[in-house]
């Protein structure tokens, strides 16, 4: 419609200049953000890349000038000019008046990165949209509603008639975020600013709410600026690209530029190990061929039942898992990969023994754990060890790193004294830490670091199966790969054998020999990772394979993406 | 509901009836003290008369059945209808819980948020100071205090809920002023503490909330500072708010039986007290089942109004 300003590169719509964020502590002024600069352009968007603590968050909220107290701006500009008329200085505007209110979200919408909690859970999806439309347009109340129907309509959501009365928790994680976006784009802002937006989805509900913010990109003609740590979804939807490392912004330019030819050693080393995780991992040790099976899961089922009032009868059944069976061999890794809810953390529950399985065969190394009973699932669990997800909250913030790691041993009665602390310190040189570490809490350790506590403290009884059970989804990507080869250093030591759960098929193909797809609480597919990926045969592990990012901004738009739907 | 509340009334007559003897083993011991001697067989004739020579479950059957007529029984020590001894009481004391509830509310509400948002400011530590001394000071002793204050610096007649022209005066628009005049002194008492707490649950409640990232979407639209904290995490944060009505009640009424005579309040704790030491026990069971009934009814009150508040209670 407007092809001039459209593509007017010389005239940003938004300028940040050696922007500038201290936090002001007890200790004086600590800067999270040191002279950032970059430029949005109309009808563009714009990724911020960078790891966890990157200052990429605390950027896209001084642009509102909502910077998180003890923050404060100490430094810089921030230059808005929409119509190409006049500059405002976002910065220099009262954060709590009223003209830099009537730039939040009518002029500048944002999205945030948890759909699950970042709408409010005791006010229906249209009063909160209804609230956004009113603060900004003057309309009646049944106008704001025509409008946020329609703007439920434009994201997709099915029957936005209803949909507009419903509460978020009633809705799915995607389209959560659908009426996020619905909601930002409400009163049509010139610059839509989202923060990680897709990084709490499923890859297939990713590509879909990517491929969303794309198209309406085209039909309102805005600046977006995306954060994200993933470079693969860059290369789907970047025009420009800024680099963050540390507050510092350490390389931008045209994506095609940064993915190609990259010039700082910290872009090349994101890049690298995106472009690591795409095939197997070289030092992978694959078992022999004579290997006996260590665990046979043969035809497992459960059920959670949902009881309903004062005689407790089942009202609902959910077939969680639904007739599961596989092989493991000796020293192998088998990747269990599948959407939430597809039930996958769930049988790696069982195997352990968390959840009791209604009925099926659980054989480990011939012993039948589905009849084991409390003394021989004792002696199993100390074989059989799990990794969780989370290093923040599967330790517990009030023991010693010795403590957490000792724990295991002690309930055993495997070791004490001076004996026991020598195992502790030689468990963390295994995974990579410094024994001198062992009398800190987990508060003081990273991501990372918190993670191989997690692993040394799994492979203390030096078990000979592990359950991963997405052991690298909380980690940035660089970390990520080193975790994996830890656990791959192990495997070769110790001849562990693995199941991995993810949802991340870049992942499982580094670490996994073989891969079960699961949907809908059963295995749809199973067989060798690169058989799987090259050639899959059932057409929902197309269709997962179909909306993974691929980390080539040359390759975008050559691929078909589609959602499976199965057959009722 | 109906279960519960025959489980109630069967607990609380095996609870009046729990202490050794009954009544008359009492009204034995107190005639004794004035050397009077009350043969076996008068002593048998008045057992009968009060029926209480029957087996434990035919004087239960007999006293739930009367009840459901709504008849109370005797008190033995009144020699008055309990309906009559309880109701006035009764009026009085929800009366009371009310205003108190309401008081602990009023100032509560505005404290806690103030403290919450303005964390670690001047406001927010004298607030937190307050309610420290609140929740620590014992409710008779503030009471004497008050009293004294009331007394000696502003002459007021404290005590009681009415002035003494009105304490047997039919009820009319004087005797309410009087009693809103003598209303705030108890209720200062007996909500201190109730605020205090309920200041430090509003704070921490709100604290949570406050970096909710729900709140930072609704900053993000433009909404003031003022309506967002007011509509959002407030919102969130104001379940406990709700809860106190189910234990409001109670609470007054075992917990302030020694402010209650402290004041000497005509409520309904030091009536049941001394309903329990003389083993009055019909009086005394209409008292434990009337103030157990409304704790159910305070609950069931508080319970339908957070499904009314938060629609996640109503989808589960």
């Amino acid at each position: 419609m407007m092809p001039q300003t459209l593509m007017d590169t010389d005239n940003p719509i938004l300028r940040v200049q050696n922007l500038n964020i201290g936090f002001n502590m007890r200790q004086g002024m600590f800067d999270v953000l040191h002279g950032v600069s970059f430029d949005l352009h109309r009808g563009k968007t714009t990724c911020i890349v960078g790891e966890s603590g990157s200052g990429k968050s605390v950027t896209a909220r001084a642009i509102l000038n909502m910077v998180p107290r003890p923050g404060v701006i100490n430094g810089g500009r921030i230059t808005f000019n929409p119509d190409g008329t006049g500059e405002t200085d976002l910065t220099a505007l009262d954060p709590r008046g009223k003209a830099i209110r009537d730039i939040r979200g009518g002029r500048i919408g944002m999205i945030f990165q948890e759909p699950m909690s970042s709408l409010s859970p005791v006010h229906t999806i249209g009063n909160q949209i209804v609230e956004a439309i009113r603060l900004h347009q003057d309309v009646d109340k049944a106008e704001a509603r025509q409008m946020a129907v329609e703007a439920l309509k434009q994201v997709e959501i099915p029957n936005p008639d209803k949909a507009v009365d419903r509460y978020s928790f009633e809705f799915s994680g995607g389209m959560r975020q659908r009426a996020m976006i619905a909601m930002a784009l409400a009163c049509r802002p010139d610059v839509l600013i989202a923060d990680e937006p897709t990084t709490a989805l499923d890859v297939t509900t990713q590509a879909e709410i990517i491929d969303l913010m794309k198209s309406l990109q085209t039909e309102l003609g805005m600046a977006i600026m995306f954060i994200t740590h993933d470079m693969g979804v860059v290369a789907e939807i970047a025009d420009e690209v800024v680099v963050m490392e540390k507050g510092h912004v350490v390389e931008k330019g045209d994506i095609h530029q940064i993915f190609d030819a990259p010039q700082h050693p910290y872009t090349q080393k994101l890049l690298g190990a995106v472009k690591r995780l795409e095939e197997p991992a070289e030092a992978k040790v694959r078992p022999t061929g004579d290997q006996g099976d260590i665990l046979r899961v043969e035809d497992l089922h459960l059920r959670f039942e949902k009881k309903e009032g004062f005689f407790q009868r089942v009202t609902d059944v959910t077939k969680a898992v639904d007739g599961v069976s596989f092989t493991l061999k000796r020293g192998e890794a088998l990747g269990i990969v599948g959407e939430s809810g597809s039930g996958k953390t769930t049988v790696g529950r069982c195997i352990a023994r968390v959840y009791d399985p209604n009925s099926g065969v659980i054989d480990y190394a011939g012993q039948d754990l589905m009849a084991a009973g409390d003394a021989q699932l004792r002696e199993s669990r100390k074989q059989i060890r799990m990794i969780f997800q989370d290093p923040f909250a599967s330790l517990n913030p009030r023991m010693t790193v010795k403590q957490i790691i000792a724990e295991p041993l002690i309930v055993n009665g495997i070791a004490s004294g001076q004996e026991l602390e020598d195992r502790v310190a030689k468990l963390l040189t295994e995974v990579g830490l410094d024994p001198s570490m062992m009398e800190r809490y987990p508060h003081a350790f990273s991501g990372g670091q918190r993670q191989r506590i997690v692993v040394a403290r799994a492979i203390a009884l030096e078990p000979k199966l592990v359950i991963a059970d997405e052991p690298t989804s909380a980690l940035d990507v660089s970390i990520r790969t080193q975790v994996l080869d830890l656990l791959l250093k192990l495997q070769a030591e110790m001849g562990l054998s693995f199941i991995f759960i993810s949802h991340d098929m870049a992942v499982i193909r580094y670490f996994c020999d073989r891969v079960a797809v699961m949907y809908q609480g059963r295995i749809v597919e199973i067989g060798e990772t690169e058989q799987i990926i090259t050639d899959p045969q059932h057409p929902y592990t197309k269709a997962l394979l179909s909306s993974v990012p691929i980390p080539d901004p040359s390759l975008r738009g050559t691929r078909q993406r589609h959602r499976y739907q199965a057959d009722a | 509901m109906i279960p519960f509340m025959f489980a109630i009334s069967v607990v609380a007559f095996l609870l009046i009836q729990a202490p050794p003897g009954d009544y008359l083993t009492t009204y034995i011991a107190k005639l004794g003290e004035s050397d009077e001697i009350l043969d076996q067989a008068s002593i048998d004739n008045l057992r009968a008369r009060f029926g209480l020579d029957q087996p434990l479950y035919v004087q239960y059957f007999k006293w739930v059945g009367n009840i459901l007529q709504g008849d109370f029984g005797m008190s033995f020590e009144w020699r008055q209808p309990v309906s009559d001894l309880v109701w006035e009481r009764m009026g009085l004391t929800m009366c009371l819980s009310f205003a108190t509830l309401l008081f602990t509310w009023a100032v509560a509400f505005p404290i806690g948020v103030y403290s919450a948002v303005r964390k670690y400011s001047i406001g927010d530590y004298i607030a937190t100071t307050i309610g420290f001394i609140g929740l620590a000071t014992p409710n008779f002793l503030l009471a004497l205090i008050l009293m004294y204050i009331g007394v000696v610096h502003f002459g007021s007649d404290v005590g009681g809920l009415f002035s003494s022209e009105y304490k047997n005066a039919p009820w009319s628009w004087g005797k309410v002023w009087d009693l809103m005049k003598h209303l705030w002194l108890p209720v200062i008492v007996l909500g201190t503490s109730a605020t205090a707490s309920l200041i430090r649950i509003m704070r921490a409640n709100l604290l949570d909330e406050l970096n909710k990232p729900y709140v930072d979407t609704a900053r993000a639209k433009g909404l003031s500072e003022f309506w967002l904290i007011m509509k959002y995490p407030v919102r969130v944060a104001l379940n406990p708010f709700i809860s106190t009505i189910g234990w409001v009640l109670p609470n007054l009424v075992s917990g302030a039986v020694v402010t209650a005579i402290v004041l000497s309040l005509p409520t309904a704790g030091p009536l049941m007290l001394q309903a329990l030491l003389s083993q009055d026990m019909y009086l005394a069971g209409a008292f434990v089942l009337l103030l157990s009934s409304l704790t159910v009814i305070g609950m069931l009150i508080s319970d339908i109004l957070l499904v009314l508040l938060d629609p996640r209670v109503r989808y589960e």
